[in-house]
């Protein structure tokens, strides 16, 4: 499916950390809408391996701020055709996006989000108890009696998508356009021309040699801050771990995707038939990819709250990711006070849906050294402004 | 289960006890600049290293320090906070 290189060249024009989806989609948009070939993407372990292989899928874009819905609109406007761009199916299905209020004030954020997405043309709505009931008649509406589901905020272009194969396509189409993805490949330092004020990026050192490069997009998630060390830079993510599992296949019967903030639990059903659940995010700081029966038995309780029927299903795998998270819940993109060094970072818990926006915009960013307009609401100088992009109340649990 | 030891109430299952992150030194709000101040309220040292964090046992209200290594969760030790006891040195503003 790829080119095998077997040896770095001593110089490219771009280099890419990570060959996770937004590593590829960049290196795709690089080649595809702005020319730029002469690429190489370094991925420290094999492509896709990264949180692009250990999300749970979903795609929407009904989030709060303006900045928010307006990029994720972009992006799921740009899933549409990707099967047909690649020659390769994603799996992508529609499939309607329920995010369930048990409470009066949840059901109050659900029309402030409702209100925003229409004003940007997304087809969001509030519905009412007897709304969700008809579209997911197997949910206990009362939810073992303690937390009765009281309306929700419907998203119809809510879907997922077969994650590997976007990592594949992504990665085929850069492949056939000239770049190189060399796997195997790890990061170790950064050279900079100039230190302070006047830092720019003049190479970076791998476990396989030295590469000479003018412009590095940095697009590793959970190891951001590992890297921004390598440049000098500080930055407000955090690392947690977020985790997951999937039940054994079984019958299809559910059709929507479900998420519910207070019970802390979403799920959909893949094509394959697992029902594929995730929760929040573990509660501290770990750089570790381990699993835990807290998370097992939690999840599985509440997920026994909305269908009690489901008791004896089996889970049949458990994993985790590594989420780079910020304050605000949106991501840190574009340039940054090291001239050469471009960042797509901060995608924490919610950024698969992202994938062909973020190639899109830091293609532009890269090959025109200038923030694309779309990210120009998520830049890394935001926080010492003091001004964020608050978008925590539709993406802590519902990514 | 994970057990973590509270100096005041000995082993305890890590759910009962939260996180307010790593230890951090506060410039002096009335002399500091506005980019130190902002670095101080958003910026985190997270790169994996044994780090001392902030914790609390909640059903008992005690805040301590404990030194753990945040790449492999190993809890390397807990103690009450003392003068002097932290490894970070108090930054200039
Ligand atoms: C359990 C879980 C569920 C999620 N669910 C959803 C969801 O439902 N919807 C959604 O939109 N998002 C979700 N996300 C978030 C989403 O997975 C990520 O935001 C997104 O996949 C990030 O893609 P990426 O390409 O930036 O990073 P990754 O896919 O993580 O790729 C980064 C790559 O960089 C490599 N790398 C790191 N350091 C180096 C180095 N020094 N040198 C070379 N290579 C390096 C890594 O090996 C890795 O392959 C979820 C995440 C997790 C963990």
């Amino acid at each position: 499916m790829f080119t095998r290189h077997e040896r770095l060249k001593p110089s490219y024009d771009v280099v890419i950390i990570g060959a996770g989806g937004h590593g590829l989609a960049a290196a795709y948009y690089l080649a595809r809408d702005h020319g730029i070939r002469d690429v190489a993407i370094l991925e420290k372990g094999y492509l896709g391996g990264g949180n692009t292989g250990r999300n749970t899928t979903i795609i929407r874009s009904n989030y709060l701020t303006p900045e928010g819905v307006q990029f994720y609109d972009e992006s799921v406007r740009l899933w549409q055709d990707l099967s047909q761009d690649f020659d390769l199916n994603l799996f992508y299905s529609t499939r309607g996006h329920f995010t369930l209020a048990h409470t009066d004030a949840a059901m109050r954020t659900m029309r402030w989000r409702a209100e925003v997405n229409k004003h940007f043309g997304v087809a969001s709505e509030a519905v009412d108890s007897q709304a969700v009931r008809a579209a997911i008649p197997m949910m206990d509406m009362t939810c073992g009696g303690h937390a009765p589901v009281v309306g929700a905020l419907y998203h119809a272009p809510g879907a997922i998508a077969r994650h590997d194969a976007v990592a594949w396509g992504y990665g085929r189409g850069a492949d056939q356009r000239g770049a190189e993805i060399h796997q195997n490949t790890e990061v170790v330092a950064i050279e900079l021309e100039d230190q302070g004020s006047g830092a720019r990026v003049a190479g970076v050192i791998t476990n396989r040699g030295r590469i000479a490069t003018r412009k590095v997009l940095c697009a590793v998630a959970g190891f951001t801050p590992r890297l921004l060390a390598m440049v000098g830079l500080r930055s407000p993510i955090y690392i947690h771990p977020l985790q997951a599992m999937v039940s054994e296949p079984i019958k299809p019967w559910l059709d929507p995707i479900i998420v519910s903030a207070s019970l802390h639990v979403y799920v959909s059903q893949s094509a394959r038939g697992e029902l594929v659940m995730g929760a929040s995010l573990d509660p501290y700081e770990l750089h570790s990819t381990r699993s835990t029966l807290d998370f097992a038995e939690s999840l599985a309780a509440h997920m026994l709250d909305l269908f009690p029927f489901l008791s004896d299903v089996k889970v049949n795998r458990q994993w985790a990711g590594l989420a780079d998270m910020t304050p605000d819940f949106a991501p840190i993109m574009g340039l940054t006070p090291v001239r050469g060094f471009y960042l797509d970072s901060g995608w924490g818990t919610w950024g698969f849906k992202a994938t062909p926006v973020c190639g899109k915009t830091m293609s532009y960013t890269v090959a025109k050294d200038a923030d694309h307009p779309l990210i120009k609401g998520f830049t890394f100088d935001r926080f010492a402004r003091y001004a964020l992009t608050a978008e925590k109340g539709a993406a802590s649990v519902g990514h | 289960m994970k057990l973590m030891t509270c100096p005041i109430n000995g082993p305890r299952a890590i759910s009962e006890f939260v996180c307010a992150g790593e230890v951090r030194a506060m410039p002096d709000p009335a002399t500091s600049s506005d980019a130190a101040w902002a670095d101080y309220v958003f910026n985190r040292n997270a790169v994996p290293a044994v780090k001392q964090e902030w914790w609390c046992h909640t059903p008992s209200g005690v805040w301590f320090i404990a030194e753990r290594d945040t790449s492999t969760d190993t809890i390397h030790r807990t103690y009450l906070y003392q003068p002097g006891c932290l490894l970070q040195p108090e930054r200039a503003a």
